[in-house]
């Protein structure tokens, strides 16, 4: 569990403003899926992002390590602008860790690969050590029996807790969660949010996209809600559930929240 | 196909009769076809019998040995088998090739068993054996006189090109094929201006090119030896039938590895070595050993240009007025150690296509 005091502590000691992105714009070729998005994200804080299909909710997060380029704006996470160049993006994806709607994990390896792989080659962390922290995060994610297997002879649920068990291994600063339970069978979603309503603990600054409104109302400090490429709506998660300020986000909280 | 699962419910003989049933008789116009099709193979392999083995010599007593032979007479290959394996080598020196044959067979075992994958032993191991072989078979060193490689032959030769394609050919072609989908437009043009140019292009020319061509380009006195000038043109060649199979392999690893690699600070070519190239060389690992294997026999091509492979020799075994007329004996042997080193490329392969599905559950 040091490594779990560690990662508080450090915390602790980051830039207080862990994101910070202003005036975001993105296209797609001609058109525009970003619209000048504009968002904050303190040390520790956990965000719910939800809206709409298509509402630019996947592209917001992924501009935040990299994976998508943006055309006019400013990023900085963890105290490091992304501006293109190859030494900021490498610096913010070591300190900013991502889980995916479709777990992404590596099927040629085994678990216990799939965990010690970027220590190793990333923070040139030797083998020993990264397996002990490994087995760590497989502890907290509730499956350290499954090191030696293999991703695909998991259930769904259990490569989800891999795959944040993997970007835990990093250490990182930030985590970013793209719809990580919407691939999921009902019954293995509750294990999946459990690890990361424990994770919300250690006090880890959390940007999440997800459609679970119990997890948002537990967990979040804040919600926002997308529409169209722009931020539409953000608040508290239990006003902007039960007293949207926006039509957009009236109607869309309506459907959502009757399931 | 619900009746595929009988057999295992039921015992053994019922399986028999299952199959009898089910893929030798299942219908009238099945019992004629199954009766069609012994009737054609069975006197053709009584045949082939017959002349391979039961009317066939296999001792030689000498030129007269199969005056009276009425099937093969393998006394030919006893009498030439020096000349076939060995090419022009000079006839004392040919414990030379066979220890280099050797060597290099060893060589081929260790590094085609998984449990020696490291680079940290392969790398010297070949360094070592490429040392040992061009040391044996060239000479120079010590008491060995010098054979020069216009006097190679044989199976050394074809082995040595065979492996020389694939050493020099493979990482040739992951680069081309990585290059065809990188996102500089220069490299990218590049790759695909090779590809598209040389596999348009007959083996043959490449070879003329290499033997003739090739050595106007080079500034005079130089000289670079034919031999590796017909190999690396060959290994080329492979390269980008090569690099198109990689390349399969590349687009079907799904762009989530990317991402996933990306996101946990990997950078390009950590990525591609750990991740995406270990995926993309099993997906498309049939693809590119039936190209190594192709590789093998098209070495056989330089007998065009006078290079004394494996084949050549043969040729050359038939100038002989006494064993001329036994030609077909000659080249069924020279097929046979083609059709060896292929099948056991082939058991290999599927060996490995086994080993490789570990972790994948279907
Ligand atoms: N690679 C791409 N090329 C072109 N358009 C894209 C691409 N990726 C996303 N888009 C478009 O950008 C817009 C925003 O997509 P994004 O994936 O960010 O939406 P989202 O809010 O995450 O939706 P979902 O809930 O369906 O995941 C959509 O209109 C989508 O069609
Ligand atoms: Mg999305």
């Amino acid at each position: 569990m040091s490594a779990l005091a560690n990662h508080v502590e450090e915390a602790r000691q980051a830039p207080s403003l862990a994101v910070s992105i202003q005036g975001l714009c993105k296209w797609y070729g001609s058109v525009q899926v970003l619209h000048d998005v504009d968002l904050e994200v303190a040390t520790g804080e956990k965000i719910v992002i939800c809206g709409p299909s298509g509402s630019g909710k996947s592209t917001l997060i992924r501009c935040i390590n990299g994976l998508e380029s943006h055309h006019a704006g400013r990023i900085v996470a963890n105290g490091v602008e992304l501006d293109g160049r190859t030494r900021g993006l490498e610096a913010i994806r070591r300190e900013v860790g991502m889980v995916f709607q479709s777990f992404n994990l590596f099927p040629h390896l085994t678990i216990l690969e799939n965990l010690t792989i970027a220590p190793m080659l990333v923070r040139g962390t030797r083998r020993r050590e990264a397996e002990a922290l490994a087995m760590n995060y497989l502890e907290r994610v509730h499956i350290p029996e499954q090191a030696r297997k293999f991703p695909l002879q998991l259930s769904g649920g259990q490569q989800q807790r891999v795959a944040i068990a993997r970007a835990l291994c990093m250490q990182p600063k930030i985590m970013l969660f793209d719809e990580p339970t919407s691939a999921l069978d009902p019954e293995m979603i509750k294990e999946v949010l459990d690890v990361m309503l424990e994770l919300a603990d250690t006090g880890m600054t959390m940007l999440v996209v997800t459609h679970e409104m119990g997890f948002a109302r537990t967990v979040a400090d804040r919600v926002v809600f997308m529409a169209d490429g722009r931020k539409v709506e953000e608040g508290a998660p239990n006003r902007i559930f039960d007293h949207p300020q926006t039509e957009r986000a009236h109607a869309f909280f309506r459907q959502v929240l009757k399931h | 196909m619900a009746n595929t699962l009988q057999p295992l419910v039921s015992g053994r003989r019922n399986a028999l009769d299952w199959w009898l049933r089910e893929r030798v008789w299942p219908s009238p116009f099945h019992i004629l076809l199954s009766f069609a099709t012994l009737a054609l193979v069975v006197p053709i392999c009584v045949k082939i019998a017959n002349w391979a083995i039961f009317d066939a010599v296999f001792v030689s007593t000498g030129p007269e040995s199969c005056r009276d032979a009425v099937g093969a007479c393998w006394a030919v290959i006893a009498e030439k088998h020096r000349v076939i394996l060995f090419g022009l080598y000079p006839f004392d020196e040919q414990w030379r090739p066979t220890l280099a044959v050797a060597i290099y067979l060893i060589t081929v075992i260790v590094t085609l068993t998984p449990r020696f994958w490291s680079l940290r032993l392969l790398v010297p191991l070949w360094t070592i054996a490429v040392f040992v072989i061009g040391a044996l078979m060239y000479g120079g060193i010590g008491p060995l006189r010098i054979v020069p490689t216009t006097e190679w032959g044989g199976l050394a030769l074809t082995m040595i090109m065979f492996s020389g394609t694939v050493i020099l050919g493979f990482p040739i072609a992951v680069l081309l094929a990585l290059g065809r989908r990188s996102h500089l437009a220069l490299l990218r043009s590049v790759s695909v201006v090779l590809i598209e140019t040389l596999r348009g292009v007959p083996l043959i020319t490449i070879l003329f090119v290499a033997v003739n061509v090739f050595p106007l380009f080079l500034p005079a006195g130089t000289n670079v030896d034919k031999l590796l000038r017909v190999t690396i043109g060959i290994a080329i060649f492979f390269a980008c039938y090569q690099a198109e199979t990689i390349r399969g392999g590349l687009q079907a690893v799904p762009e989530g590895q990317y991402e996933a690699a990306k996101a946990l600070g990997l950078r390009y070519w950590q990525m591609t070595g750990r991740i995406i190239l270990p995926q993309a060389l099993r997906i498309a690992f049939p693809a590119i050993m039936n190209h190594v294997i192709a590789a093998m026999k098209n070495t056989s091509f330089v007998m065009i240009i006078g290079l004394f492979d494996i084949l050549t020799a043969t040729t050359a075994v038939m100038q002989d007025p006494v064993w001329r007329k036994y030609y077909v004996e000659a080249y069924t042997f020279a097929g046979f150690v083609y059709f060896a080193f292929g099948f056991a490329l082939s058991i290999y392969a599927r060996l490995m296509e086994r080993r490789m599905n570990k972790g994948y559950v279907s």
